[in-house]
């Protein structure tokens, strides 16, 4: 298994104790694509940044490859999530006075790569996503699904063991949406990358070929859906 | 921390980012530095320009003369006036080793000077040779009295710089050629252009300076003397000898050494140092104006990077995100928060530079006078530039810190 998560229980302490998360249990095994959904306050997002080793958890394990994920530094988790994990956000984030390559070039960078290396990785995985043109382009002069690739080169350039996106289609309209899915898709059959998808849209989940229900914070159902048919209305389309 | 070409393009295109910001920021910083340096170079300047006044004068020396007294002494009433004589010089020398030099003057004051057409008023000053240790001239043509011109009582003559002015109009060298002063002619041997305002009987430079037995016979001045002036050996605080040369010169002269009014006593060690403490509280205002405006640029630095922190939140936690440890945040905010106090820095720097070289032209054409230097050293700027680096971490310190705390989970928050 490449990710194992047992019995992880989460707790925000802010005045009022709340408890997000009561006791997750899940694996995901390498190579598949996987999506979590849940409505807002599912703890869906508390659960993908767990995941990103983005925050601590209370109790609990949680292995990425054999590898326990506690309590580590500051500096060891920068490490894991440079060189394990790739992050799509919902706003793309991106940063806006650089350009598209520099962008993605940017985790290399934090990696020491040298300045020719790093350039040349960055431009080649632009190209893998059909970008080679606007390398020198700002963000603010892309389009959203033109920005959502661009995170994703940059998501996909340290070869990450997992892929986490977090409403990666939040900000698109359906037809890029549809897009962005295809593609994550693509690379997931083709390449063979682990895909995580926390999404509230059926019609993202569907696209996924197993969906994740949380509900109140423990995980609800976990649906088989190699032939893409959970969803009433996604079976072509994905509805806004 | 990771130095390439790529850090430095970050912090210079994060600066030139906010241009109006950085510029206003960075002012703050510039004018502190410019002040600190203009004031210390300015300061430096005015205390050599005061000093100046007092050009080729001795430091430890003391300048006597007798004045009535005011105690009666041994059935003697007081208001009585007496005379230093020749003796006095003798006397002095020897009973008071720590003596360097003793040298009598002898003056007149109010005497014509006349060379074919042109007239000015002179004092006459009968000296030694040995007055040179006492005011040191600054001779332009010719030479200084010597011991020959007065064991041989020469009518010779080393006249000032104005006397000189008003007597050789057409200027050139005027040694050889005799003047009248009085009644009787003297040899020009030399001229004195010593700037110096200091003026014992009359200023050098509107002197005529002969050997002082001349004076003595000429003036029917029989062995009285006017002044006595007398400079210690190095390291002898002037001062400390004074009550000495009171109490001879009292004993002798038949006056009660307790009478302060009896012996006029003029010690420069005292002027010297009076000025020394001037300029040590000077400089004192100077460092605290100088380093109270840094220190204000250097907030208004540490207050902007705060808020650039503030607003760079998102793309703080998105490098967090994408692999950043807190440690790069930390460089990158610092080297930022350097880069500015030392650009900005430079630039002070280089414009107190210039604007003292200016300054140093100006006071320097001033005609005849000694250069002055109003530069700081090249030792000063390094020390400034560094100072600069110092208080570039310091003020980057507080908003790095804060920086540091920016989650990566606030960058999809943060939106």
């Amino acid at each position: 298994m490449l990710i194992e998560l047992r019995d992880v229980n989460k707790t925000y302490n802010n005045g009022q104790p709340l408890h997000v998360l009561k006791g997750i249990n899940l694996s995901i095994d390498k190579g598949e694509f996987v999506s979590i959904m849940g409505a807002s306050g599912s703890g869906k997002s508390t659960l993908l940044n767990i995941l990103g080793i983005l925050d601590n958890y209370d109790t609990g394990e949680y292995y990425i490859d054999g590898r326990l994920i506690k309590g580590l530094s500051e500096k060891q988790a920068a490490a894991y999530r440079n060189s394990m994990i790739g992050f799509i956000f919902q706003s793309f984030n991106l940063i806006g006075f650089k350009t598209a390559v520099e962008n993605v070039e940017l985790p290399l960078f934090y990696q020491g790569v040298s300045r020719q290396k790093r350039h040349q990785m960055a431009m080649q995985y632009l190209d893998r996503l059909g970008l080679a043109d606007w390398a020198s382009h700002y963000p603010n002069e892309m389009s959203g699904g033109q920005k959502q690739r661009v995170a994703i080169a940059r998501a996909l350039i340290t070869n990450p063991k997992i892929i986490l996106a977090d409403e990666p289609t939040g900000a698109l309209d359906s037809k890029t949406s549809e897009e962005v899915m295809q593609l994550l898709g693509q690379l997931n059959r083709e390449e063979g990358v682990t895909i995580i998808v926390v999404t509230h849209e059926s019609g993202v989940a569907n696209c996924t070929d197993k969906i994740v229900h949380i509900k109140d914070g423990i995980i609800g159902r976990i649906e088989d859906n190699r032939l893409h048919k959970a969803s009433v209305f996604g079976t072509s389309t994905i509805m806004k | 921390m990771r130095l390439d070409i790529d850090t430095f393009r970050e912090i210079a295109n994060s600066l030139v980012r906010n241009r109006s910001r950085s510029i206003l920021t960075g002012f703050g910083v510039f004018w502190g530095i410019f002040m600190l340096l203009f004031l210390v170079g300015g300061g430096q300047g005015l205390k050599q320009l005061i000093s100046s006044n007092f050009e080729g004068f001795a430091t430890n020396t003391a300048i006597m003369f007798a004045n009535r007294t005011s105690l009666p002494y041994k059935g003697l009433k007081k208001g009585r006036s007496w005379n230093m004589t020749y003796t006095d010089v003798e006397r002095l020398k020897r009973m008071v080793p720590e003596l360097e030099t003793v040298t009598p003057i002898v003056s007149n004051w109010g005497q014509e000077a006349v060379n074919g057409s042109n007239t000015v008023n002179t004092n006459v000053k009968g000296i030694y040779a040995d007055y040179c240790m006492i005011e040191e001239p600054r001779i332009k043509y010719g030479r200084y009295i010597n011991e020959s011109d007065v064991l041989q009582e020469r009518k010779v003559c080393v006249i000032g710089k104005r006397i000189y002015n008003s007597l050789f109009p057409t200027g050139g060298d005027p040694c050889g050629s005799f003047i009248k002063v009085g009644s009787v002619y003297y040899q020009v041997i030399g001229v004195d252009v010593s700037a110096g305002n200091m003026s014992i009987n009359g200023s050098a430079d509107e002197t005529v300076s002969i050997p002082l037995p001349i004076a003595q016979k000429i003036y029917h001045r029989g062995n009285q003397i006017d002044l006595l002036c007398v400079t210690a050996h190095q390291g002898i605080r002037m001062s400390s000898l004074e009550d000495r040369m009171r109490q001879i010169l009292a004993r002798e002269h038949n006056w009660e050494a307790a009478d302060k009014q009896a012996l006029f006593v003029v010690n420069t060690e005292q002027m010297f140092s009076l000025i020394d403490n001037l300029f040590t509280g000077v400089n004192f205002l100077i460092w605290l104006v100088g380093l109270g405006t840094i220190l204000a640029g250097i907030i208004g630095v540490s207050n902007i990077m705060m808020v650039t922190v503030k607003e760079r939140t998102t793309e703080i936690g998105i490098r967090r995100a994408i692999g950043a440890t807190p440690k790069d945040i930390l460089s990158q905010i610092i080297m930022e928060s350097i880069s500015l106090t030392l650009v900005a820095g430079s630039f002070g720097i280089v414009f107190a530079v210039q604007l003292l070289r200016l300054l140093e032209k100006i006071v320097n054409s001033r005609p005849d006078a000694s250069p002055v230097d109003f530069q700081i050293g090249f030792w000063v700027a390094v020390a400034a530039a560094v100072l600069l680096s110092a208080l570039g971490v310091a003020a980057g310190l507080a908003p790095a810190s804060r920086a540091m705390a920016i989650k990566p989970v606030d960058a999809m928050r943060d939106e």
